[in-house]
């Protein structure tokens, strides 16, 4: 257990709201400037992931690095058509991921099953089933600014997370990279 | 090599397969009964069909149709293999002795289908999860899991 995190569970009890903040301030800082992706490309949305982080669309501006190992990366990307024979290794390689992590659900598949929700017997309709989705992306595929949206929605709800359990606060805090007055959760200048 | 011209060679090479030769739109069929597809197997490889190609099966009602394609380099040409098996016993003999390339094929229709092919060396479900009840190509699959397709969409 991260140090931050120690602190946090001792904080629960309603200790000093102004430590709090500022240690917040400090683990959001440096958990949502830079999150890397593990990409789970389990059918064709791998492809989109593929061209976002290339260079026409350049997921690196965005300070995220697809890593092909779980121990380095911070969210999941489900990218593709999870199948029942598959969904032990997506589960796998997310308890194999350190915390604090999260997931994006990409794709219709992994939204509610897309078209194989309807007569299947081999598809997961939803990952949300298994594992704890953060931010889901429609589209059959999305397109890579689509994508590219959605680990922003991300990193805005990471900047947002208490390191105390279960609870949220305001978007801006004390270190740099937000503007003052953008607490209403909106556009992120880069 | 056209399919008259492969008609003519079967004759020629294999007198013995030549009366199971047929045409089905546009394709060379050899039709065996399954007790002896291990031997036409045989025999199609003697003569130069040196590639299995694909394994896959088709669900009648009343039987269900076994079908294998091959392929031949020194022939250069096609044909499917066809047997008819009952789905109350759905027994076959395992090619994996002919073409090393049907093990996994088999596998597969193994677990769609249902079908056990005698002699095949590791006859697992290959697709579907090891403790997968049913096989779901087949008709007459059920599994109440499934949401059905409303008339409407």
């Amino acid at each position: 257990m991260a140090i931050v995190d120690k602190l946090g569970a001792a904080l629960d009890n309603g200790a000093a709201g102004a430590i709090l903040t500022s240690v917040d301030a400090l683990a959001d800082w440096s958990r949502g400037q830079s999150l890397w992706p593990m990409p789970m490309g389990t059918a064709c949305c791998a492809m989109e992931l593929i061209a976002a982080s290339f260079s026409k669309f350049d997921f690196d501006r965005l300070g995220t690095f697809p890593r092909p190992d779980p121990r380095h990366t911070d969210v999941m990307v489900l990218a593709g058509t999870i199948t029942e024979k598959m969904k032990p290794a997506v589960k796998r390689l997310y308890d194999q991921m350190p915390d604090p992590k999260w997931v994006v659900a990409m794709g219709n598949c992994t939204v509610p099953g897309g078209i194989f929700y309807y007569d299947t017997y081999s598809v997961v309709r939803g990952a949300d089933s298994f594992l704890p989705v953060d931010v889901y992306i429609s589209g059959c595929p999305p397109r890579p600014e689509a994508l590219q949206d959605g680990i922003l929605q991300l990193r805005e709800l990471v900047r947002t997370e208490s390191i105390s359990r279960g609870k949220r606060h305001a978007r801006n805090l004390l270190l740099p990279g937000a503007p003052a007055g953008a607490s209403d959760g909106g556009g992120d200048a880069e | 090599m056209n399919l008259d011209e492969l008609q003519h060679r079967l004759s020629e090479l294999s007198p013995v397969l030549a009366p199971f030769f047929s045409l089905e739109f546009g394709d060379a069929v050899v039709g065996v009964s399954s007790d002896k597809l291990l031997e036409t197997a045989r025999e199609l490889r003697e003569i130069g069909f040196d590639r299995l190609g694909m394994v896959t099966a088709v669900d009648r009602g009343e039987f269900l149709t076994l079908v294998y394609r091959l392929q031949s380099r020194s022939l250069s040409s096609a044909l499917f293999v066809k047997t008819k098996v009952s789905p109350a016993e759905p027994h076959v003999a395992s090619l994996f002795e002919v073409w090393p390339a049907a093990n996994w094929q088999e596998r597969e229709v193994f677990d769609l289908f249902g079908i056990v092919f005698d002699g095949h060396p590791d006859l697992r479900r290959i697709m579907l999860p090891d403790d997968f009840d049913g096989h779901p190509l087949r008709k007459d699959y059920d599994n109440p899991a499934m949401i059905r397709r409303p008339d409407y969409i």
